[in-house]
C-alpha cells in the first residue's frame, strides 16, 4: 500500500520542482519585458551614456537573454542571489535574516488563526443557521472587502496612539528578547489574522457540512450519538483533508498579504524589502524576492496536497 | 411604470438595496467630481490637516488640500482604472477561454497551462516583479492588473464554456459550418452570461483592492493625482498624530467594495435560482 502513496507523493514534488523552474523562468522574464533598454530606464532619462554602458556590462545586458537566464539560475541554486544594484551588497547574506522575520510574522499569525478559526468554524456547524452562524458569513463578507491597510490603520489609531498599548511600529532586531519580539508584532498579526480568519472560517464550515450531509452521519445521529460526538468521531476526521487544504491556501496567502502588512508596519521583513527595491528599479534584489514568495506559495501548495493524499483513507488502503 | 418598478424594488433583499443604493452614489460621485466638488483636486484651502468643519467637510490632507474634494477625485481615478482593468481581464479572458473550450486540442492545453503557471505566482508578487522595470502610468496599470486578473475569468469561462460547447445547438452550428467567431459570439456568450455577469462584481472589487494595494505601496497611481490607495499612503504619517484623516480614503475603499459584493452576491443567487427553476 505504501509504494502507491508513495508514488503519488513523489509525482506531486516532482511537478512541483518543475512549477518552480518555469516560475522562475516566467519571473525572469517578467523582468526583462520592457520594450528597449532596461538600463536606461533603471538610471532614468537624466542618465550619461557611460553610466548606461556600465549599467549594462554589470548586468549583463549584452548577452542573450538565455545565456543571462541560466547564469542566474545557476547562482540561485547555490544559494546565490547576486548583489543588489543600489547597495551593492551580496543579496543572500541581507534577505536571510529578513526571511526568517517574515516568517516569523506569518507564523505567529497562523499559529493562532488555525486552531481559532478550526473551533469557530466547527461552532458554526453546530448552531448551523443561528447567531454565531450568521455572524461568521457577515465577517467572511467583510473581510473580503477590507483592504489591510484599513484594518491596519484603524487597530494602529485605537491601541498604538490612543491607548497607546501597542507601538505603531513593529521593530525588531537580532538579539532581542523573545516576548519583547512578541509583543512588537501583536498588531501586525492581528491584521493578518483578521484578513485570513473570515475566510478560513466559512471554509472549514463548508467542508464540515459537506460531510454532515453523507449517510454515515445520518447513521450515527440515528443510533443517538450527541450533536458534538456526531461531529468529533464521525465529521471532523473525514473532513481533515478539505481543512488542511483550506488552512494551506490561507498560509499562502498570509504570506502575500505580509507584503502590505510590513509597509503598514514598518516591519523589517521581506515584503518591506521587495517594495523598497521595486520603487528603486532594483532587479536582481526584486527577481530574488519574487522567487522566494512564490516558492513558498507553491511549497505550501504542494504541503496541501501531500497532506490530502496522506490522510485520504481510500488512497491508504487501495482495492 | 411606477407601480411595476416599486413592486420589483420589494422584491430586492434589504442587503442588496443597501449595496445598489451605495454603489449608485460612488458611481455618481464619480461621474460628476468636477462639479460637486468644492475646491479643485491640487488647490491649497486651508492649514494642514484640519479637523472636520463646515468649510471642508471631511477636513484637509497632509498639503492642505480640501480632503472631501480629493475623495471625489480620487473615486473617479480609482473606479475608471479598476473598471477599465475589469473590462481588459473579461475581454482577454473570456474570449480565450471560450476559444481554448471550443477549439480545444493543442490550444486549450498549452493555454491551460500557461495560466496554471501564473495563477501559481501570488497576483501582487508578480505585479509588483512586472512593475519593477515598467514605467508607472495608468495604462501599464491597467495592462498589469487586466492580464494578471484575467487568468481567473478565463478558468471560469473556460469551464462554462466547455459545458455549453457540449450542447446539440453549438453541434449544429459547427455542423453548419459557422465560423469560430459565430460559434464563440452568438451561441457559447449570450448561454454563459449570467455566471459572468455575477463574477464580473467580484473581479471589479478584486481590482478596486488590488489598485488601492499597489498606490499604497507608492507603485500604483503617481501623485498629485488623486487615488484612495494614494490618499492613504498621502496621510498615513497623520496617524500617530492621532490624525484619522488616511481611514477616511480606507474607509470609502472598504464601503465601496461591501457595497458591490452585496450586489454581486444577490446576482448571483438570482442567476442560481433561475437555473433552479429551469431545471
Amino acid at each position: 500500500m505504501n509504494s502507491a502513496i508513495l508514488t503519488l507523493v513523489a509525482q506531486r514534488i516532482a511537478l512541483g520542482i518543475l512549477l518552480l523552474f518555469a516560475v522562475s523562468a516566467l519571473i525572469f522574464v517578467g523582468t526583462q519585458i520592457l520594450p528597449g533598454d532596461v538600463a536606461q530606464s533603471i538610471l532614468g532619462q537624466a542618465a550619461t551614456p557611460e553610466a548606461v554602458v556600465n549599467l549594462r556590462r554589470e548586468l549583463g545586458l549584452n548577452d542573450p537573454a538565455t545565456v543571462r537566464y541560466f547564469h542566474w539560475l545557476g547562482g540561485v541554486l547555490t544559494g546565490d542571489f547576486g548583489t543588489a544594484l543600489t547597495s551593492r551588497q551580496e543579496i543572500t547574506a541581507t534577505l536571510m535574516p529578513r526571511l526568517w522575520n517574515t516568517l516569523f510574522l506569518a507564523f505567529s499569525a497562523a499559529a493562532v488563526a488555525v486552531p481559532l478559526a478550526i473551533l469557530l468554524g466547527l461552532l458554526a456547524v453546530r448552531y448551523q443557521g443561528g447567531l454565531v452562524d450568521k455572524t461568521i458569513s457577515g465577517l467572511a463578507l467583510a473581510s473580503t472587502s477590507l483592504p489591510e491597510f484599513f484594518i491596519g490603520y484603524v487597530l494602529i489609531f485605537f491601541f498604538a496612539v490612543n491607548l497607546q498599548w501597542f507601538p505603531s511600529i513593529s521593530t525588531v532586531y537580532d538579539g532581542m528578547p523573545f516576548f519583547d519580539k512578541l509583543k512588537a508584532i501583536v498588531l501586525p498579526a492581528t491584521v493578518l489574522l483578521l484578513a485570513v480568519l473570515a475566510h478560513m472560517m466559512r471554509m472549514t464550515r463548508a467542508a464540515i457540512l459537506n460531510v454532515m450531509q453523507s449517510a454515515y452521519v445520518e447513521t450515527a445521529e440515528l443510533k443517538g450519538l450527541s450533536a458534538f460526538n456526531v461531529i468529533r468521531k464521525h465529521a471532523f476526521p473525514n473532513a481533515i483533508a478539505p481543512i488542511i487544504n483550506v488552512v494551506m491556501l490561507n498560509l499562502a496567502y498570509l504570506i502575500v498579504g505580509v507584503v502590505v502588512v510590513e509597509v503598514i508596519f514598518v516591519y523589517p521583513g521581506m515584503g518591506q524589502y521587495l517594495v523598497d527595491h521595486v520603487t528603486k528599479r532594483d532587479v536582481p534584489v526584486v527577481q530574488a524576492i519574487g522567487l522566494i514568495f512564490a516558492a513558498v506559495y507553491i511549497g505550501l501548495n504542494i504541503v496541501a496536497d501531500i497532506a490530502s493524499i496522506l490522510t485520504n483513507p481510500r488512497l491508504r488502503h487501495p482495492k | 411604470m411606477t407601480a411595476v418598478t416599486l413592486r420589483y424594488v420589494r422584491t430586492i433583499p434589504l442587503g442588496a438595496l443597501i449595496g445598489l443604493t451605495l454603489t449608485g452614489l460612488f458611481v455618481v460621485s464619480a461621474l460628476f467630481a468636477p462639479w460637486i466638488a468644492p475646491h479643485g483636486n491640487g488647490e491649497i484651502v486651508g492649514d494642514v490637516w484640519e479637523p472636520l468643519s463646515w468649510a471642508h467637510w471631511l477636513g484637509t490632507d497632509n498639503l492642505g488640500r480640501d480632503l472631501l474634494s480629493r475623495m471625489l477625485y480620487g473615486a473617479r481615478t480609482t473606479m475608471v482604472i479598476a473598471a477599465l482593468a475589469t473590462t481588459l481581464s473579461f475581454s482577454l479572458g473570456s474570449i480565450l477561454g471560450f476559444t481554448a473550450a471550443v477549439v480545444g486540442s493543442w490550444f486549450d492545453t498549452l493555454m491551460s497551462r500557461f495560466v496554471d503557471l501564473l495563477m501559481s505566482i501570488p497576483t501582487l508578487i508578480f505585479g509588483l516583479v512586472v512593475l519593477s522595470v515598467l514605467p508607472s502610468n495608468p495604462v501599464t496599470l491597467i495592462m498589469v492588473m487586466g492580464i494578471l486578473d484575467s487568468t481567473r475569468v478565463y478558468r471560469l469561462s473556460r469551464a462554462v464554456a466547455v459545458d455549453i460547447n457540449a450542447m446539440d445547438f453549438v453541434e449544429a452550428a459547427k455542423l453548419r459550418g459557422e465560423s469560430l467567431g459565430w460559434i464563440i459570439f452568438c451561441e457559447i456568450l449570450p448561454n454563459a452570461l449570467s455566471p459572468l455577469v455575477a463574477e464580473l462584481g467580484l473581479r471589479f472589487i478584486f481590482s478596486v483592492l488590488f489598485l488601492s494595494a499597489l498606490s499604497f505601496l507608492g507603485l500604483g497611481v503617481q501623485p498629485p493625482e488623486a487615488d484612495w490607495g494614494g490618499m492613504v499612503k498621502e496621510n498615513k504619517d497623520g496617524i500617530i498624530f492621532g490624525i484619522p484623516a488616511a481611514l477616511i480614503p480606507a474607509a470609502a475603499i472598504t464601503t465601496l467594495s461591501i457595497s458591490v459584493n452585496l450586489v454581486a452576491d444577490w446576482v448571483l443567487t438570482r442567476t442560481a435560482s433561475l437555473k433552479g427553476g429551469r431545471e
